[in-house]
């Protein structure tokens, strides 16, 4: 089809063709509508942190369904093969329900990836240039992946995360997030609440405001790389104030998800 | 694709009906209603929104500063402003369209300006080209793929203007191919004798990106 191409980029990012059977082997909630699934995956190549992998879903009549969920484990796991992913119950979604509410373990599902070479932070390549990561609702998954590839690598690149979720909650990996930011080598995090807040908190509910963005985050002249993740209306709003702020627009990295997301 | 277990609707899996772990293969999942009247690409699923997908922020483009650029491997280039666009013979195509994230949107009305009106006269002999973003996307295509009606500059959507978030002011609409081969922001077109990647075709996706083929990935 097409001519061949001497040492093309693309094979650094070869998706390994075809599926593989994986097996569920633990599932833990992480809010009441976010799971996160255990597979283990025979021969998985290993990822970057961001990257994503397909899953393909077989009903009894052979009809399939595939989608796409962002790995949240880190790329050196302690089990080989072991990667996990988390769910969030889509209300009337065809694949997420399933995933989240039904899906046992010790049954099979098929994979295939991992995907994707934009939406991801490597702690050798990109190490000492400053991080941004500005996530909405399930968008920390990919992020969370990038602040748990910093930790297993013992490195200290300064990251700052930006987590806005509608309620306290819906909040994911509430705990590690704590713990990473204890550990004082660098990491922060700073959570908002867009829907509900307790009595005594002294920010209302209400969306990340330009100040807060600019407050908790880096300075365009440090030249961060910033990585935005969430629901489309929520990654054009943040990245719209970002580049208002003067950070270029070429080191901002989005990936949005839509209503699509099922 | 080059899987060995392509899927296979209306009939048993074969992964599914052959487990070497002897474990059942997603057991208890039924899907959605299964989509009548429509062919859907394999691996894929109908949607009634628009989803949004861009790897950037969304890039203010304004049209009355925007042109779009034809360049030959000549270096001989053609432009057209704004004005001289709408000038230009419209096409209303009303037609179905297959993102790799997975779903598909049936029956979008679209306005716009066939490549046919546009490349009619560029003295080209290549065979591939690869379009350019306002923001800096790049994506490549056939040539063969952008002509006999099956590529527009589009500009309106549904009716009205088509939104920043979705290309606006004018995109690249090649609706048979997976859509991030439909440029949004598009403003330059560079042929080429041969085959360059483009943004996502460099991060591992497919060159053509046929979905009917389910070309997601190179390889595929």
């Amino acid at each position: 089809m097409t001519e061949a191409v001497g040492a093309r980029l693309g094979a650094r990012y070869a998706v390994p063709s075809g599926w593989q059977v994986a097996t569920l082997v633990d599932r833990r909630a992480e809010s009441p509508s976010a799971e996160t699934l255990v597979l283990d995956v025979p021969g998985w190549p290993g990822h970057q942190a961001g990257q994503h992998l397909d899953l393909r879903l077989t009903a009894p009549d052979g009809y399939t369904a595939e989608r796409s969920y962002s790995v949240a484990s880190g790329p050196t796991p302690p089990d080989a093969g072991r990667v996990e992913v988390t769910v969030q119950r889509v209300a009337d979604g065809e694949v997420s329900p399933y995933l989240v509410d039904v899906f046992p373990p010790g049954s099979s599902i098929e994979v295939r990836g991992p995907i994707g070479g934009w939406f991801v932070w490597d702690p050798v390549r990109d190490a000492g240039t400053p991080v941004l990561l500005v996530a909405g609702g399930s968008g920390l998954v990919p992020v969370m992946s990038m602040a748990r590839a910093r930790r297993e690598a013992g490195d200290r690149t300064p990251f700052r995360l930006i987590y806005s979720v509608r309620t306290a909650e819906d909040q994911l990996y509430t705990d590690e997030l704590a713990a990473l930011a204890a550990r004082g080598d660098g990491f922060e995090a700073s959570t908002i609440f867009t829907r509900a807040v307790s009595l005594t908190a002294l920010r209302g509910p209400r969306r990340l405001t330009s100040s807060e963005l600019a407050s908790w985050g880096w300075p365009p002249e440090l030249e961060p790389r910033v990585y935005v993740c969430g629901p489309t209306g929520f990654v054009e709003a943040v990245a719209s104030m970002l580049v208002a702020h003067g950070h270029d627009p070429a080191r901002i990295r989005t990936e949005r998800f839509g209503p699509a997301a099922g | 694709m080059t899987s060995a277990n392509p899927p296979a609707p209306g009939g048993p899996d074969p992964v599914g009906s052959d487990l070497s772990s002897g474990a059942a293969l997603t057991p208890g999942f039924r899907g959605r209603a299964r989509p009548k009247g429509v062919t859907l690409p394999p691996g894929q699923y109908a949607e009634e929104g628009f989803p949004v997908l861009s790897a950037g922020p969304t890039p203010n483009v304004d049209s009355s500063t925007w042109s779009f650029t034809v360049t030959a491997e000549s270096g001989a280039t053609r432009s057209w402003t704004w004005a001289e666009l709408m000038a230009l013979p419209q096409d209303e195509p009303t037609v179905d369209i297959h993102c790799v994230t997975r779903w598909s949107k049936f029956g979008t009305r679209w306005r716009g300006v066939s490549l046919d009106v546009l490349l009619a006269d560029v003295e080209s002999t290549a065979d591939f080209a690869m379009v350019g973003s306002y923001g800096g996307y790049t994506t490549n295509l056939p040539v063969a793929d952008l002509l006999g009606g099956k590529a527009w500059i589009a500009h309106t959507f549904d009716g009205k203007p088509l939104h920043p978030e979705h290309g606006g002011p004018a995109r690249l609409l090649v609706p048979h191919l997976y859509f991030w081969k439909s440029a949004k922001w598009v403003r330059s077109l560079t042929l080429m004798p041969v085959d360059r990647p483009g943004f996502w075709e460099k991060l591992g996706y497919h060159d053509l990106g046929d979905p009917w083929r389910e070309q997601r990935y190179q390889g595929d």
